[in-house]
């Protein structure tokens, strides 16, 4: 029990329960299955991101150009699919190849250059995002297929509520529950998701042990672009059109999640399970402000004051225990 | 003789331009504790490099392993053969548990592609079991001390057939009680026909556990001598190849006053009351086991975490000392014991790394910095303390340990302090470089600064400071002056202290 005090996702899960007491009891309408179902929705697209970067972060490196990456993908395949046809199934497949493609660029760059990859995401960032800018000529894409549509509405939980309005679960958490899964396996069950992990600890380790430092480079930023891809594809399922500059300029908002959940910028260190929590802390805040009807400038404020305590609070304990540490026994 | 587990014969390499091993022949027999000595730059590590496959010696050189002759020896040949290295930096994942860090590479070498978590804490398990020691598998191993990890690191090895373990400086941090605990598990190896290899500097260690001991210089085998026959001052003199003056530093007649009175000084969990003098023209030795308070006295004279009570008297006058600001303005200087990251910015060349301090003296009228200033100085002191570099601007992390703790010493040196203290001064230095920096110490003595030189090497102090004081659980348990007594004499106080 004491134990679970040195983790930054204890504190993390705490204010979760104390903010969600706070919300219901300005507004019980917060804890209802309805308003779950409907943040679970409107988290996904974050939700996913946050695993890729959580990965990424692990590894020892960053990434910032996955929203690029998501609306390059996501256009590309919607423009061709407006031309072309397709199905769902065509739809993620082919943005997530995309992703994944743009992320095997960033990987290789990263690995054969030796660039940092903070500054290698943020010149592709650049590259992608131009790029579409360029050849779309910042036109949006509507008139979305019908199947496509109707996927999106798809609810695979229907229930009424007590005014008798139906609501249900939509089949859109479920690509983000796929994820999780993933992920878990990968990151715990698998050597590659160990190799992530000593990657992020001790690079000279990790190549001494005999880990191929090249194969997890490229794992893990094209699997950032994979999610990004999908992720692209979840945001348009929820607007129903694709804009060129909808996504770009959130990856501040994405990374500040997992690191609220308990990854270190320095890598090696991060769970799952943390990142789940930093993404719901943010939804929760999100939603609850709504609720509570505050202008939704005070978020960004919110979000920070949040960010600073519960990430200062695991700072703080973690210094007075080394100070704890290096002190001498005195007679 | 019986056949040897490792033979190496006529083993030379080159490296652009640099004889790095000369014509070496080398050998270790089954199960037993051999020690490689030499100075930087004898060869040491490119022999172990050639040991472990990771460097292939160039032609003409024949490796014998366990009977078995290879012509083309590779990592991969040293792995199958049972050979293990065990590298100063340990090579582990602190951010990852015991029980993975144990056996990770295991895992790695089958080709699993998953993770049997059951079988990673059997593996973890049972390479403990060989050297029966316990370690807490569940922990994060950033988070245990320095010597289990050390001893993670020797059960990692284990985890495979391992015939010969070479540990590259084991007891660098380890402090005493902790070295013995680990000299324990070399010899149950040993007693399970497990070879161990040890490169080391510290040289009283060496004979503690050795029973033979190769010594290169330049590049060359000097010979192997059974440990038992080898002195300090003899092994020293081999691996320097030259002998070297053990003179006793007799400071000139003392001031009456003292130029630090240090009365009744106490931090809480760091030290408690605390009382000494320095006078100028002194060098005091401050020894003790590690985490007996002496660093951080230093650090509380230093004004980095201030002391709560008590009085300090600067050539009789009373100092407060709250911040390093306030140390620095009172003279003091402070040369700190990890070099690499608290003395020196590594990166940046030796010339900026020297005028640092006195920056504020270096700048003209303009309130620019006067570069010709600059220049004059940086050689004034490279000319000084002759410090051997290719050129001011090259970076100190290109140098050699003694020379970068030249640098850092120019650097605090330059302030023109009355007071230097010294923590942990010739740590990782080899021995000829050792003495050249002990020579400066005692001339600075000489020219009126008071010294505090905390060390761990009993002969160190002993021949270098007229007093020595040794300190325990954060209290002065013991003062010596070194005029009258022996070396042995401080060793045994402190024997009895653990």
């Amino acid at each position: 029990m004491r134990r679970l005090w040195k983790y930054q996702e204890t504190y993390v899960a705490l204010v979760i329960v104390l903010l969600s007491c706070a919300i219901t009891l300005l507004n019980p309408n917060f804890l209802t299955l309805e308003n779950l179902f409907d943040l679970l929705k409107s988290y996904t697209f974050l939700g996913i991101l946050s695993i890729g970067v959580l990965f990424v972060l692990i590894s020892g490196g960053i990434d910032i150009s996955f929203t690029a990456v998501a609306t390059v993908a996501v256009y590309t395949t919607m423009y061709v699919t407006l031309q072309h046809g397709g199905n769902i199934a065509t739809v993620l497949l082919m943005s997530a190849a995309i992703g994944a493609g743009l992320g095997l660029i960033n990987a290789v760059i990263i690995h054969f250059f030796n660039i940092p990859s903070i500054i290698t995401t943020i010149a592709t960032l650049n590259v992608y995002y131009g790029l579409l800018t360029v050849f779309s000529g910042g036109t949006w894409l509507y008139n979305m297929p019908e199947w496509f549509r109707r996927f999106a509405e798809t609810n695979v939980i229907s229930l009424v509520n007590p005014d008798g309005v139906p609501y249900g679960l939509s089949v859109i958490p479920l690509i983000w529950f796929a994820v999780i899964l993933a992920a878990w396996v990968i990151l715990h069950y698998t050597m590659l998701g160990r190799g992530i992990y000593a990657l992020g600890g001790n690079l000279a380790s990790a190549q001494r042990t005999g880990f191929n430092i090249l194969a997890l480079h490229l794992f893990v930023y094209s699997f950032m672009g994979l999610l990004a891809g999908i992720a692209g594809v979840v945001e348009v399922m929820l607007a129903q059109r694709v804009a060129t500059n909808s996504m770009v300029g959130k990856e501040l908002d994405v990374i500040a999640a997992v690191v609220l959940g308990g990854a270190s910028l320095t890598g090696g260190v991060g769970t799952l399970w943390g990142t789940l929590l930093g993404v719901a802390l943010v939804g929760i805040i999100g939603n609850g402000l709504t609720l509570m009807r505050i202008s939704s400038y005070w978020y960004n404020v919110f979000i920070g004051l949040v960010i600073i305590v519960s990430v200062g609070v695991s700072a703080y304990r973690r210094k007075l225990q080394r100070r704890r540490k290096m002190s001498v026994e005195v007679e | 003789m019986a056949q040897p587990f490792l033979s190496m014969k006529n083993i030379s390499k080159r490296y652009a331009g640099v004889q790095a091993l000369d014509r070496v022949d080398f050998e270790v027999a089954y199960g037993e504790i051999h020690c490689l000595v030499g100075e930087n730059g004898s060869g040491k590590s490119t022999l172990i490099k050639i040991i472990s496959g990771a460097v292939q010696p160039d032609p003409g050189g024949i490796i014998e392993i366990d009977g078995e002759r290879f012509h083309d020896y590779h990592s991969i040949d040293a792995i199958r053969k049972g050979i293990e290295v065990i590298y100063q930096d340990l090579s582990l994942f602190p951010n990852l548990s015991v029980a993975e860090n144990i056996a990770l590479s295991e895992i790695l070498a089958a080709g699993d592609r998953f993770v049997n978590w059951r079988a990673v804490h059997e593996i973890a398990r049972r390479a403990m079991a060989r050297i029966g020691v316990r370690l807490p598998l569940d922990e994060l191993v950033g988070e245990i001390s320095i010597a289990d990890q050390q001893l993670v690191a020797i059960c990692r090895a284990l985890t495979r057939d391992v015939r010969l373990v070479i540990m590259d400086e084991p007891t660098a941090s380890l402090t005493h009680r902790e070295v013995e605990a680990l000299f324990g598990v070399v010899r149950d190896l040993q007693s399970k026909g497990i070879a161990t290899l040890f490169v080391s500097h510290k040289l009283n260690e060496v004979f503690q556990i050795a029973e033979r001991v190769t010594v290169l210089r330049d590049g060359r085998n000097i010979g192997c001598f059974p440990a038992q026959e080898l002195n300090d001052r003899k092994l020293t003199e081999l691996m320097t190849g030259k002998q070297l003056e053990y003179s006793h530093y007799v400071p000139v007649k003392l001031p009456e006053q003292p130029l630090l009175e240090v009365q009744h000084l106490s931090l809480r969990g760091n030290f408690r009351d605390i009382t000494f003098q320095l006078h100028a023209g002194e060098i005091l030795g401050i020894t003790g086991l590690l985490g007996s308070g002496r660093t951080e006295l230093a650090l509380a004279l230093f004004g980095v975490n201030p002391a709560q009570s008590g009085e300090i008297r600067i050539n009789g006058r009373p100092a407060r000392i709250r911040s390093v600001q306030d140390a620095v303005r009172l003279g003091i200087g402070y040369v700190p014991e990890n070099r690499l990251t608290q003395g020196l910015v590594s990166q940046q060349s030796v010339s900026r790394n020297i005028v640092l301090t006195i920056l504020e003296r270096l700048i003209n009228r303009l309130r620019l910095i006067d570069h010709r200033a600059v220049r004059d100085t940086v050689k004034r002191w490279i000319d000084q303390l002759s410090i051997r570099v290719p050129s001011p601007e090259a970076p100190v992390q290109t140098l050699s340990g003694g020379n970068q703790q030249r640098v850092v010493l120019a650097k605090w040196i330059a302030i023109q302090p009355r007071i230097l203290i010294l923590d942990g001064p010739t740590i990782g230095i080899d021995v000829a470089a050792k003495s050249a920096i002990h020579n400066i110490i005692r001339d600075l003595a000489r020219r009126g600064l008071g010294i505090m030189m905390i060390s761990d090497e009993i002969p160190e102090v002993y021949h270098n400071c007229n007093r020595v004081l040794v300190m325990h659980k954060g209290r002065i348990v013991a003062e010596f002056d070194t005029a009258h007594i022996s070396e042995e004499d401080i060793q045994q106080c402190i024997n009895q202290l653990s």
